[in-house]
């Protein structure tokens, strides 16, 4: 078993997409724990690819037998086990916290939506498990067509919101399949192992460079890096509050992992650092996203969609951090990717936990909601706190590796940059705290407290609290055991160049 | 030095940390409840800081490693002398704190209790962490986290002005934090290490021009905690907060916390050789020396009492960092001993403030005519606590002045040696006239002249604190043995 | 070489290229979402187009080995004359993922006209306003 781990990572899901739609035919609350089942499978094997990985080294898994480079070969090493784990156990919790939040947003559509969601999931793992280039380009349009089904399925703009999404994720991804082209017209393979031995010797061909740039293009729309971004808060603020807590946490990330695949082991280090400025453009850009992201995340009402430029701005610390093209750095930005895949998941999850209960978005009528709902805020707080970087939560420690990096590259802007955008983001965020736990009252009013109206208790239920404060608890030991997880994998998975 | 590994820091810090987990759980069901955690976790605090002491007298230092996050890189506490004196004076203090904050809150009726009570031990928590903290990426941690814990507090009244302040608070305070995570990020890419050395760990790893930067940077941060001029702005401001958290806030936690890390930076950081060589402590001399005059002269203008008593922390703090950017013995166990015993008069002098609100909800100087008859036992420690502040003997700030005085003298810079005085004399002006005002001054209609004091929860730590700058004063080496931990702290950093 | 002749040597690079310009300028510059969709489906065959040309060699037969059964083949296959069928192969996954795209796109389609009763985008941001104020 443990030696098909990898494929059936893929085929678990997939197969069970399929049977999810005959079970629930059958009957219908059945879909649930079945989902269930499966995606514990997914860790389950996630889990013990890392552990061999971490034990035996790389894996390389030949599809059909066939042997690299005319079969599809899968190639998993420190950073995909890494993020199949991460994406595995994102989309397990936040299964397990869809339940309640489906049976009101669409009670109708329970068994498709779950389809469609195991859909997504092999999607994502199967961008990351493959070490074929035309097969990512396949897992990623897997992906991205069930992203947009979800999508579609939210309430007011979403359609429409959906279908931009379509026609701008379809010019990533076509964009994306060009370079695959120039780079099968000049090398004749489609393996990234191959392709990697096979490329430096053309590094100066201007058919690689073209390649190399419709690569990056493509994996920026569909990561939603600035300024390919336009399609991401309409289309995750008017999603099922479930969808955009699983696309907000993995969707991007899976797309920064593809960057990261690109730039490092596709290409040699040395091609986007030296024979390019790729990295010094792209730190720029990441800059502007961050700033862009936390001003705009300041502009908006709509807690949802706050959260999605906030979102707009990490994706711009991942990328600040492979811009470092150093150890730190690069160690920072994948730190990071675990960071943030917890932190908007909890937050969107917490936005999610909101509309189910009070069915408002708008962060005007958060007031008293700290009485109401104190469990679901205080996670709220804790992944806040997060985000801007306080100690001794996640955010922080990937924020340190992201300052080291900028340090090691002498990018003493960026670094700066760094800080004002945790500030920014302080700013975003204690807004949203301060409206929720303070109520401002007249100053005469002041002394004679414990006058407030009585609210009641109303938290959500334990099915939407539990994944919560699963996500929370993370949030709050990863970072303290950060140490342990750079040193046992993300520095396998930074190139040894560095 | 012999190191013991024990996990009594770590409890230390986890005692209140518990309890605010306590506190959450019972909430505003059972309030005597509640306020038994906050009791309990004090008293627990002060004895596991106190079982400490003997190690520490001994020449021992205590460590206990949370994690390692990267060779060099560890989540770690360590207790040594100084470290102690601040965890003796922030869980002393926090006892007398607790029970005076049970009065002042009820007396009140105020809201909200149990975030002030949950804040309160976090906050604790943190100061603990930072008095004990091993590292500089450790003390940034336990800092930041007393950043998010007092912005509660100080925006808890929750009218428009306390958010305000709570905002301004949260500005000053995370700017700061980023900025020491920069200087700190870089300090650790120059030498690979961030533990606190006696006499410094940065010498002969950094370029003049970065070590000027790497100076500017750590005192801007931990100054703005400390209130070094211009960066005072939020502590005035913050005075809306109710008065425990005044009086935390400047005596015990926040601001003193502010001082004991650029303390550590002057000290376990850049060290007094580096320092001396490179001539910064001339300038953070002349810096704060700026700060001391002009906070006392700020002083003298406040007619709200809570205003005037901030400008006078601001004050004293930069008297505690002039004394250890002097770097002579004296200067520095000066400056150490000031710590202490300037936290005990201070938060005495912020109890009578709350305790004359609760009473009379008087908050103006000028309005406290002839209050002496009324509430003899607050004032009268009123009176202790300001002259203690000034330096009048027999009192504990006479001691730790005479130590600054001394110091300044050793380093041969005379300029500072007036300052010290300048800055007493004007305390005395600053202060003299409220005690002057309440006692001999004939009552206005609205003071009652007869007997009646405050709640007895709030009468009692004031009592003690204001006795126990008396007792510092006469014996200071009682009790908690500050002055042999304040020699011991300087030997080290001395190297003597 | 000439620049004519460059242009004409690699006529199938042109061609995809200004298909592509086709379908990008229909997505982007049509306000009608069919014709938008459309665009996207000129942009998709581009793309095919182009890795079907890649893979032609010129006096090269459809990639099927004669006399490829049997035993044992006895003799080597000479490259050359065949064309190159993984392109084809790769297009045929292509397409699949294009058709489903457009199909979502379609279903997208009936979804927001359902909804707004229009295919005009500046109809519907109007109408999705007056949803919105009605509500």
């Amino acid at each position: 078993m443990i030696t098909h781990a990898p494929i059936l990572i893929i085929v678990t899901p997939l197969i069970s997409a399929f049977f999810n739609i005959l079970i629930g035919l059958w009957r219908r609350w059945l879909c649930y724990p079945f989902v269930i089942t499966v995606l514990s499978a997914c860790v389950f094997s996630s889990i013990a690819i890392l552990d061999t990985v971490i034990n035996y080294g790389t894996i390389h898994y030949k599809l059909g037998g066939w042997t690299p480079p005319w079969g599809i070969e899968y190639v998993i090493d420190h950073l995909n086990a890494f993020m199949a784990v991460i994406v595995s156990f994102i989309s397990l919790i936040v299964a397990v916290y869809s339940k309640r939040s489906i049976e009101q947003e669409l009670s109708e559509k329970i068994v498709y939506f779950y389809t469609i969601y195991l859909l997504l999931v092999t999607g994502l793992l199967g961008i990351i498990v493959t070490g074929d280039v035309f097969n990512l380009y396949v897992f990623l349009e897997i992906a991205s067509l069930a992203g947009y089904a979800l999508i579609a399925i939210g309430e007011d703009r979403a359609p429409l919101a959906s279908f931009e999404y379509v026609i701008i994720g379809t010019v990533g991804a076509c964009f994306y399949l060009l370079g695959v082209g120039y780079l099968y017209i000049v090398t004749g393979s489609l393996n990234m192992t191959d392709l990697s031995q096979l490329l430096p010797n053309l590094y100066h061909s201007k058919v690689v460079l073209v390649a190399f740039a419709f690569l990056m293009v493509g994996v920026a729309v569909k990561m939603a890096f600035f300024p390919l971004h336009v399609w991401l808060p309409d289309a995750y603020t008017y999603a099922p509050s479930t969808v955009s807590a699983l696309v907000a946490a993995t969707m991007t990330k899976v797309g920064a992992y593809v960057m990261i695949r690109i730039m490092f082991t596709l290409f040699k280090p040395y091609f986007s650092i030296e024979l390019l400025p790729v990295t010094t453009v792209l730190g720029w850009i990441a800059v502007v996203a961050m700033m862009f992201g936390c001003i705009f995340a300041m502009a908006q009402s709509d807690l949802k969609r706050m959260l999605c430029y906030i979102l707009i701005a990490e994706v711009g610390y991942i990328v600040l951090g492979v811009s470092f093209a150093n150890r730190m750095g690069l160690t920072g930005a994948i730190l990071h990717i675990l960071n943030d895949a917890f932190m908007m998941a909890c937050l969107f999850s917490v936005a999610g936990a909101i509309m189910y209960k009070i069915g408002k978005r708008d962060i005007k009528d958060f007031r008293h909601l700290h009485r109401k709902m104190p469990f679901t805020m205080a996670a709220f707080t804790i992944a806040a706190l997060s985000v801007i970087g306080i100690p001794p939560t996640c955010g922080f420690f990937s924020k340190w590796y992201l300052i080291l990096g900028a340090i090691d590259a002498q990018q003493w802007i960026f670094a700066v940059a760094l800080m004002i955008s945790s500030l920014l983001s302080a700013i975003v965020f204690f807004r949203v705290i301060e409206n929720t736990y303070f109520e401002p009252r007249v100053p005469v009013h002041a002394h004679n407290g414990g006058t407030h109206e009585e609210i009641k208790m109303d938290e959500a239920p334990l099915s939407m609290l539990i994944p919560i404060f699963i996500m929370v608890a993370g949030i709050l030991t990863l970072g303290i055991f950060s140490g342990k997880i750079i040193s046992n994998v993300i520095q396998f998975a930074v190139p040894a160049s560095f | 030095m012999e190191v013991i590994s024990s996990i009594r820091p770590l409890l230390a810090v986890m005692v209140s940390l518990i309890a605010a987990c306590l506190i959450v759980l019972t909430g505003e069901r059972a309030r005597n409840l509640r306020e038994l955690w906050t009791i309990l976790a004090s008293v627990s605090k002060f004895i596991i800081v106190a079982s400490m002491i003997p190690f520490i007298i001994q020449g021992k230092t205590l460590e206990y490693t949370i994690i390692s996050l990267a060779p060099g890189l560890l989540l770690q506490l360590r207790v040594d002398a100084f470290g102690l004196l601040f965890g003796v004076l922030a869980s002393t203090l926090w006892i007398a704190t607790s029970l005076y904050s049970i009065g002042y809150m009820r007396g009140l009726n105020e809201h909200a209790q149990t975030r002030y009570f949950f804040c309160f031990a976090i906050a604790l928590s943190a100061t603990m962490g930072i008095a004990f903290a091993g590292n500089l990426l450790t003390l940034f941690v336990f800092y930041e986290v007393l950043t998010i814990a007092t912005y509660p507090l100080v925006a808890h009244k929750e009218t428009p002005e306390a958010i305000k302040a709570g905002r301004k608070y949260l500005a000053y305070t995370l700017t700061a934090g980023v900025v020491i995570l920069l200087a700190s990020a870089i300090t650790y890419r120059l030498t690979g290490t961030l533990d606190f050395k006696p006499g410094g760990f940065l010498a002969g790893h950094a370029s003049a021009d970065m070590l000027r930067f790497l100076f500017v940077a750590l005192i801007i941060g931990f100054g703005v905690k400390a209130a070094i001029m211009p960066i005072h702005e939020w502590l005035p401001t913050a005075m809306i907060a109710p008065t425990p958290v005044s009086a935390l806030l400047h005596a015990v936690a926040v601001v003193k916390a502010g001082v004991f890390g650029v303390l550590r930076v002057i000290l376990y950081v850049f060290g007094p050789g580096l320092l001396h060589d490179s001539g910064l402590w001339l300038i953070l001399a002349y810096f704060v020396s700026f700060t001391i005059i002009g906070a006392a002269m700020l002083a003298l203008a406040q007619d709200n009492l809570k205003r005037r008593l901030a400008f006078s922390t601001i004050n004293n703090l930069a008297i505690i960092i002039l004394g250890a950017a002097l770097l002579s013995p004296s200067a520095i166990k000066g400056g150490m001993l000031h710590m202490a015993n300037h936290g005990f008069m201070k938060i005495t002098l912020f109890f009578v403030a709350g305790a004359i609100y609760v009473k009379t909800h008087k908050e103006n100087v000028s309005e406290l005519d002839g209050l002496g008859r009324q509430m003899p036992l607050t004032m009268g420690s009123f009176a202790i606590g300001a002259m203690g502040v000034t330096g009048i003997p027999p009192l504990c700030g006479f001691i730790s002045k005479w130590y600054l005085c001394l110091g300044s003298l050793e380093a041969h810079e005379i300029v500072f040696l007036f300052v010290f005085l300048t800055s007493a004399f004007l305390d005395a002006a600053f202060f003299f006239p409220i005690v002057y005002r309440a006692f001999f001054k004939n009552p206005k209609e609205d003071v009652n002249p007869h007997f009646n004091e405050a709640s007895m929860f709030m009468v009692i730590p004031l009592m003690t604190t204001a006795v126990a700058s008396l007792v510092l004063g006469i014996f200071p080496n009682a009790l908690v043995h500050f002055y042999e931990i304040v020699t011991l702290a300087v030997q080290n950093i001395l190297g003597g | 070489m000439g620049t004519i002749e460059f242009i004409i040597s690699k006529y199938n690079y042109w061609i995809y290229v200004l298909l592509m310009m086709i379908g990008f300028y229909a997505m982007i510059a049509k306000r009608n979402l069919v014709k938008k969709i459309v665009g996207m489906n000129i942009f998709q065959t581009a793309i095919i187009l182009f890795f079907v040309s890649t893979g032609s060699k010129k006096g090269a037969s459809i990639p099927i080995i004669q006399n490829g059964h049997g035993d044992v083949v006895s003799h080597a296959v000479n490259a050359a004359q065949y064309v190159n069928p993984l392109p084809h192969v790769l297009m045929l996954t292509a397409i699949v993922v294009m058709v489903s795209t457009f199909g979502v796109a379609l279903a997208l389609i009936i979804m927001i006209y359902r909804k707004y009763g229009t295919l005009e985008e500046d109809e519907i941001f109007e109408m999705s306003e007056i949803l919105r104020l009605r509500k």
